[in-house]
């Protein structure tokens, strides 16, 4: 039999260990945590510093004494960057609205009613999932060209609107409303679209809720198909905005101001993440991919 | 080995994060419990029985008091280094392993001079699957096996290692009602061959009652009494531990001491010697009624459920606390059915007094 | 029944519309366009059918370079990225006290803007005339020599790409795997910890198997989302990728499509047809590994 001292060694050992572990631990979450915070600092630190205190700095200061306002006033009069502000809110909100009004019906077809073929439909849709966006853009890009959507809010839009995933998200969760919901409101004479806006979309809010941030952020962030579908600035989204002002505007070399457009058109989202960050992440754990 | 539980107290902080109270699991619990008994911590959910199992396997640490396995004080001593065995109410079997595997998992921990040849772990780990009868299911996955399976295999592989204690966990509740009585003879028998050690976790009286060496029977956090099962039975501490053993339950009367005298309601049921006067609780175990022509209880009839051997005359009254009065009379007793009423006369040895308020037991003798 | 029928392709037309113009035709079209040859977008005429434009796309430089640096960028991201993330979530999961504010922390980088914030990391990492930049300067702290990372040797653009790459998909993947170890059933690692299992063994033999099929989900579309790299490179290093010997292979397809170099969607069709069939392989020998390792219920 081990003796009372051993024992206190054990105890002692593992005590030890454990802190050590937790020093570790600890350690290596906060260095990730400075790697992805730091670009955001020194994003917001660069964008309070003047033109001439930064381009001054051979070697960049980690922080600043007199911070001032005038890159962000440059950041709305130099370029246009409330116009892009503005057409990427018309374009998420248009896309967004569009994306509910068509997949909120069709999810509701393929989980409560019957028709032929209702099978076999909704496994091609979801094959659908499977092709990655490169190869339908090419068409899209002729389609839209042809009929001459280009610099439009329609050729933004439209191409944009349909999420496959989305679909099969909302059907799932309609799914699960049980049947002697409908039956009942059946008997009472409610009709097919009634029972859709009152009673399953209120019962799936929280699916729909997902949802509409899920494509609220990647419209936000949509950035291939606005440059290839646009090329008058009074159509650039943020993203094509922030490409132009990198390669155009503000002179090459003003990165001050360059910051405070990217701090601008960061915010929104943020602001979005930090009151929805139960849902936000809830959702994208459901299997949101970004893109 | 011996397993001596000395002043042990558990307290949580509250979950209601605006009062700063906390919640006390287990609350100063001092007990021994002898080698190789079979002992149940039995008491109704949510009082502490979970914990301090928790707390002897050494995955909870204790706020106060100290934990012995035989001499050794373990209570500061990881769980891993206490060398018990522990069988989860969910099993917590590795679903991606085999039933082999499963049982070899805890061997293939030891290092050094305890370490094993994997012909030894499979010796090991068969003469124990022996032993729980799982020895032809050794290369299924858990998920293949029913729940009774499971359960020995979840035995089998807290086994292996030979622990100094095994700790079960409501080792019956994942099972259906027939496998329950099947599997709570197998434990039985389990621990009578290996003489190991073994504290269960239950709720259900019957079955802590039924295999237990001795019974420990918990409420809020503080042990209400420790015993044989038939004596903790018998001989309840309090009107708590009376309630909580026996079925059918005891039934609970309100009454009255005066002079040597037990009355229920108006009727003078028991002459009984206790220094006590004025109102108290009678408890009256099923089996303890004796019907009778002029018997001194008289109660109101509601109907006659036989049972073959017994009947079960189920009754009222108006100074009992449940609706019904349960009584388990012998079938030789003629009960007449078309009478509204029935009348018994109580065992003095069934019967047992308590305070009203604190419901602490008040011994008696019979005159 | 056949009025519900008729109902229900009511609600179906909106959706089927827009699936079948924006997806389905365009998936039918692209196949097409990718077989015919000589394709004038001017006069949208052709003057041939065969595998000509796949045989251009195969010998054309850029388009080689772009699966060069394609595939390196595959090959160190995702597993680096998933290796990383899965320490994270491990340690993540294995405290208490601020485990909120870093899981937060960690994902800012998903709802940002790939272009925005890929301007800031140019910034950190480019070196000018006036200033060689914070990283260099960090760099010269340990006694190295200064690099140019956004215009300078091939390795170092690589590095840059790379490691933006790992700063934005790490979100994702730290979301999801720090999920599938908070489903583990904690009697697990309890009944391990009363056998003696050393944490490592318990992480190895328990853990591990038991979120392979999530960790399989994140190769996999790690695996995907890597092939079609684009948006970050354009934030380091521009729009005209090929100058900078830095295009991916989506890079390639935008840029025959439209720009500089643009107006061949022939070419364009069949570089993204190649695209398709190289995931595609990928995907599929990912599930047969995924078959043979990945524990399921």
């Amino acid at each position: 039999m081990t003796s009372f001292a051993d024992y206190e060694k054990t105890e002692k050992r593992a005590a030890l260990r454990k802190r050590i572990f937790n020093i570790i631990t600890y350690t290596f979450l906060a260095i990730w945590g400075i790697m992805v915070l730091f670009p955001f600092y020194w994003m917001i630190l660069s964008s309070v510093k003047s033109y001439s205190a930064y381009s001054s700095e051979y070697i960049p200061k980690f922080f600043t004494l007199s911070p001032t306002l005038e890159n962000y006033l440059d950041a709305f009069t130099a370029v246009p960057l409330g116009d892009y502000f503005l057409n990427t809110l018309i374009f998420t909100v248009a896309t967004t609205a569009i994306m509910l009004a068509v997949i909120i019906p069709a999810a509701f077809a393929f989980a409560r009613l019957n028709f032929k073929g209702k099978n076999l439909l909704f496994t091609l849709i979801l094959a659908l999932m499977m092709i990655p966006n490169e190869l339908v853009i090419i068409t899209n890009f002729t389609t839209v060209t042809n009929l001459d959507l280009r610099n439009s809010f329609p050729g933004l839009i439209l191409p944009s609107v349909m999420s496959v995933f989305y679909i099969y998200l909302l059907r799932e969760n309609f799914a699960q409303i049980p049947d002697d919901l409908y039956y009942a409101a059946k008997v009472d004479g409610t009709s097919d679209f009634k029972y859709m806006m009152k009673v399953m979309v209120p019962i799936c809010r929280p699916t729909i809720i997902t949802v509409t941030i899920l494509k609220v952020i990647e419209c936000w962030n949509s950035y291939v198909w606005p440059r290839l579908i646009t090329d008058d600035q009074n159509y650039f989204l943020v993203s094509n905005g922030i490409q132009e002002i990198r390669e155009n505007g503000f002179g090459r070399e003003n990165i001050p101001a360059m910051m405070a457009a990217v701090v601008v058109i960061s915010i929104p989202l943020i602001v979005l993440f930090l009151i929805f960050r139960k849902k936000i992440m809830e959702g994208v754990a459901r299997g949101g991919t970004k893109g | 080995m011996k397993v001596v539980l000395e002043n042990l107290t558990k307290k949580f902080p509250s979950k209601n994060k605006k009062e700063h109270s906390e919640v006390i699991a287990v609350n100063d619990f001092t007990l021994e419990i002898p080698d190789g008994k079979l002992v149940g911590l039995l008491g109704p959910s949510g009082c502490g029985k979970s914990t301090a199992l928790n707390l002897i396997s050494g995955l909870i640490k204790p706020t106060s008091g100290k934990i012995f396995f035989g001499e050794d004080d373990v209570t500061s001593l990881p769980p891993e280094n206490r060398g018990v065995g522990l069988v989860f109410q969910s099993y917590a079997l590795y679903p991606h392993l085999t039933v082999r595997q499963n049982i070899i998992f805890p061997l293939e921990n030891l290092k050094g001079k305890n370490k094993l040849t994997k012909d030894e772990m499979n010796k090991k780990a068969l003469e124990i699957a022996q032993l729980v009868q799982i020895d032809t299911l050794m290369d299924r996955k858990p998920s293949e096996l029913s729940g009774g399976q499971q359960q020995r295999v979840a035995i089998a592989r807290a086994l292996v290692k030979i622990p100094r204690v095994l700790l079960l966990d409501e080792p019956l509740s994942n099972l259906d009602a027939r496998l329950r009585l099947q599997t709570r003879e197998e434990i039985r028998r389990i621990q009578k061959e290996t003489g190991i050690t073994t504290v269960f976790v239950t709720h259900d009286q019957e079955e802590a009652m039924s295999i237990s060496d001795l019974i420990i029977v918990m409420k809020d956090g503080v042990i209400q009494q420790i015993g044989e099962p038939q004596t903790v039975y018998d001989d309840p501490r309090n009107l708590f531990v009376a309630k909580f053993l026996g079925t059918p339950q005891i039934t609970i009367f309100s009454g009255r001491l005066e002079g040597g005298d037990l009355f229920i309601g108006g009727e003078k049921v028991l002459r009984v010697n206790a220094d006590h006067t004025g109102p108290v609780k009678i408890g009256v175990r099923p089996e303890g009624y004796i019907p009778s022509e002029n018997g001194a209880l008289s109660c109101r009839l509601s109907r006659i459920e036989v049972m073959g051997r017994d009947i079960s005359v189920v009754s009222s009254n108006p100074a009992a606390e449940s609706e019904f009065i349960r009584s388990i009379v012998s079938a030789e007793n003629k009960i007449d059915t078309s009478s509204e009423t029935v009348r018994f006369d109580l065992k003095p040895g069934k019967v047992h007094l308590f305070h009203e308020d604190s419901g602490e037991r008040i011994p008696f003798g019979i005159n | 029944m056949d009025k519900q029928n008729n109902k229900a392709w009511l609600y179906l037309i909106p959706a089927l519309i827009f699936i079948g113009v924006f997806m389905v035709y365009p998936l039918v079209d692209v196949l097409i366009y990718s077989f015919e040859e000589g394709y004038n977008s001017a006069s949208q005429t052709y003057n041939g059918v065969g595998g000509y434009n796949y045989s251009f796309v195969l010998r054309d430089p850029y388009f080689l370079q772009a699966v060069k640096s394609t595939f390196i960028l595959v090959i160190i991201t995702v597993p680096l990225s998933t290796g990383i993330a899965l320490l994270i979530s491990a340690g993540l999961s294995s405290i208490k006290p601020l485990r909120n504010l870093f899981q937060t922390v960690y994902f800012l980088p998903y709802v940002t803007n790939t272009l925005a914030v890929g301007l800031v990391f140019m910034i950190l990492f480019k070196k000018t005339p006036y200033s060689d930049g914070l990283v260099n300067l960090l760099i010269s702290w340990f006694g190295g020599s200064s690099v140019d990372f956004i215009d300078g040797p091939y390795a170092a653009k690589m590095f840059v790409l790379c490691f933006y790459t790992v700063w934005v998909v790490m979100p994702f993947k730290i979301l999801i795997l720090t999920s599938a170890l908070a489903s583990v059933n904690r009697d697990y690692y309890n009944a391990a910890k009363v056998d003696g299992t050393s944490p490592f063994r318990i992480f190895r033999k328990i853990t591990l198997p038991m979120i392979s099929p999530m960790l399989f989900y994140l190769i996999i579309t790690g695996f995907i989302g890597a092939f079609k790299a684009y948006s970050d490179a354009v934030a380091l290093f521009g729009t005209d990728l090929n100058a900078a010997g830095m295009n991916t292979i989506v890079g390639y397809i935008y840029d025959m499509l439209y720009g500089n170099s643009g107006g061949y969607p022939s070419y364009a069709s069949a570089a993204a047809i190649i695209l398709f069939v190289i995931v595609l392989t990928i995907t599929c020998i990912n599930l047969i590994v995924r078959r043979r390792f990945v524990h399921s219920k």
